[in-house]
């Protein structure tokens, strides 16, 4: 046993020194790309980079402690990935809100996002010191799946207003909250404890049809019931984005679960179907379709539907080029919501296809480590569970910058830690905390009890042969 | 702020985040190609003699090939690990159905993983203990370890 284990004897090491180093590399993203902003556009370092330096690296040091006492055996590449995101988002925003402010424009979106992202730091905190085991988390697989589906109910209320046309807000004291992004969390957490115990169910029956195993009717009840809960976010909350993004979840998971490409041409074809009839009876679906195939008959329309921002943001990203602006000499804001989902658009244009390049590669390192955490993770739960909140990742970033670059219908999702809104950076850090986690008790030495075992069980052998 | 510094400035903010994308990448690469434990790590008896060894593993002295149950009222049962992953429960699903109040119906689960044989607990009400110690994660057993579930004590036997 002893020989095996060494044999197989993959040992993780903890690379907290490594995290160390590409945090450091992550912090001068951050703050480099905060003083570029002010050389850039006001023609001096700004005052306060002392202050707002300080304040990051403080962040991103307490995050690298606690992730040193806590789970010291983490992935080591999460955290900088995170950092260098979040810290060029906060830099664009902040070219944002100097844009608008020469627009004649007061806002404070790099103030809020870094106050939003100290409450994402401090619950990453909270969720890694509070959580020492993820598979705590597997015996709330119902009520957190209740939880999941109270949340996106939530802001169908009467007494929460619609913003944009979607009812997906809910406002508490002049705060705004998207209660999804939560959820979507949750989901992730419901749908691998549900999977874990049903997976052999849902894999094992069923009968054969033209090369595609097709699962049994009476097991068809979750996936019908999770694809009727999206119809109905698109159709009531008309927010096309979290629709797709729950569906994909669901069915991403439930492929792994089971391992059966039925499951995908099922979930495939609902989909399809649920897309055609959402295009034929919607009328908001068939704008979105009409301005992604042809976006400039609708540029500067004299009534709706416009596409003036999806053809800005096109605008903006050929004339960035390949190496961008520069910080300054772009001009982000003529795209409406730049800051928020369209702050793809802006990098493009101010930075150009190389930063754009770079940081779609930090969104694949991102999957790719949590998808290698579902991989060397013991258990089944953790498992799904990593890779549930991969694919959150993956498909959020492809239908949000799918969606920026014209590649597939514009739908309104968040870049995940680069865009400003509050209730999607916190859950995002909260699912960085949770990979943290299921990816210490991955990577930990497997404690080894086979040792002295065997020993004895040697000797005894030998009693009996004598 | 002159042309050329702007410009200088643009380049070395782009050069920093590629140096950051790399350098990640570089991290993740003694991942990929391994991270093995360090020779002195591996004690005395792993240099030259263990590759002979090798050729068949699975019949070597040592390697159980059943796991038994025996202490508690279902004492006797047995199951081949060649059915592995073993249940054991209360349900009627188990491998090893056990007539015990403390176990839960899913109660836990013996799986290999490589040539090592793991127990692991599957959420149930009154834990599964190795000696006196409440498992949490799969953990690893070897013949005569004694697993504890409510009453009932399972090893693996040959």
């Amino acid at each position: 046993m002893t020989t095996s284990s060494t044999l197989m004897g993959f040992v993780h090491r903890r690379r907290r020194g490594a995290e160390l180093f590409l945090l450091v590399l992550a912090l001068a993203v951050g703050v480099g790309g905060y003083a570029a902003v002010g050389v850039g556009v006001e023609g001096k370092v700004p005052a306060d980079i002392i202050g707002y330096g300080g304040w990051l690296a403080a962040l991103i040091v307490a995050a690298h402690i606690v992730i040193r006492l806590v789970a010291p055996y983490a992935d080591p590449v999460l955290l900088p990935l995170v950092a260098t995101l979040n810290g060029l988002g906060l830099a664009v925003i902040h070219r944002i809100d100097l844009g608008y402010a020469a627009r004649g424009r007061e806002t404070s979106f790099a103030q809020q996002q870094l106050v939003w992202m100290t409450l994402g730091v401090v619950l990453f905190v909270a969720a890694l010191v509070v959580l020492r085991d993820h598979r705590v988390l597997a015996r709330f697989t119902y009520t957190i799946g209740f939880g999941a589906i109270v949340l996106l109910m939530l802001p169908l209320l009467p007494f929460f207003e619609p913003i944009n046309g979607a009812r997906i807000w809910i406002q508490l004291g002049g705060l705004s909250f998207q209660p999804g992004e939560v959820a979507k969390v949750m989901l992730v957490v419901a749908f691998a404890g549900y999977l874990v115990l049903h997976r052999d169910a849902l894999a094992l029956a069923g009968r054969r049809l033209l090369f595609v195993d097709l699962p049994r009717g009476r097991d068809l009840g979750p996936i019908l019931a999770m694809w009727l809960v999206s119809l109905g976010i698109l159709v009531f909350q008309r927010d096309l984005g979290s629709s797709l993004l729950f569906f994909g979840l669901f069915l991403v998971m439930l492929y792994v679960a089971t391992e059966r490409p039925g499951w995908i041409v099922v979930g495939g074809s609902l989909f399809l179907g649920g897309a055609l009839a959402a295009w034929k009876t919607l009328g908001h679906v068939q704008d979105r379709v009409d301005i992604w195939l042809h976006p400039f008959e609708y540029y500067r329309n004299a009534q709706p539907p416009f596409s003036d921002q999806i053809v800005e943001a096109q605008f903006g990203l050929g004339w960035g080029g390949l190496i961008g602006r520069g910080f300054g000499e772009g001009d982000p804001t003529r795209v409406t919501y730049a800051e928020s989902d369209f702050i793809m658009a802006a990098i493009g244009e101010e930075l150009g296809l190389t930063a754009v390049i770079a940081v779609l590669l930090c969104y694949g390192l991102i999957v790719e480590r949590a998808l290698r955490v579902a991989l060397i993770s013991r258990d089944s739960f953790g498992k799904l569970m990593a890779t549930g909140l991969a694919s959150i990742f993956a498909v959020q970033v492809f239908v949000v910058i799918g969606g920026v670059t014209r590649l597939i219908p514009l739908t309104g999702l968040t870049t995940p830690f680069l865009s400003y809104g509050g209730s999607s950076l916190v859950a995002n850090w909260v699912i960085i905390a949770l990979l943290l986690r299921i990816s210490d008790q991955a990577r930990r030495p497997v404690p080894d009890l086979s040792a002295d075992e065997e020993e004895s069980d040697d000797e005894s052998t030998q009693v009996i042969k004598l | 702020m002159s042309e050329l510094t702007l410009f200088l400035i643009r380049i070395a903010f782009l050069a920093i985040l590629w140096i950051f994308v790399l350098s990640a990448i570089s991290v993740i690469r003694s991942d990929m190609f391994g991270a093995r434990v360090p020779e002195a790590a591996r004690g005395q008896g792993a240099g030259a003699p263990r590759p002979p060894k090798q050729p068949k593993p699975s019949k070597r002295r040592g390697s159980p090939t059943h796991v038994a149950v025996t202490q508690g009222s279902s004492a006797g049962a047995t199951a081949s690990l060649a059915q592995a992953p073993i249940l054991i429960g209360r349900g009627t699903d188990a491998a090893i159905r056990l007539e015990d109040d403390y176990a839960s119906t899913r109660h836990a689960r013996i799986a290999a993983s490589g040539d090592q044989w793991f127990v692991e607990d599957l959420g149930s009400t009154n834990g599964t203990y190795i000696g006196s110690v409440r498992i949490t994660q799969p953990t690893t057993i070897a013949i005569g370890t004694q697993v504890r579930i409510g009453k009932t004590i399972l090893e693996l036997k040959k």
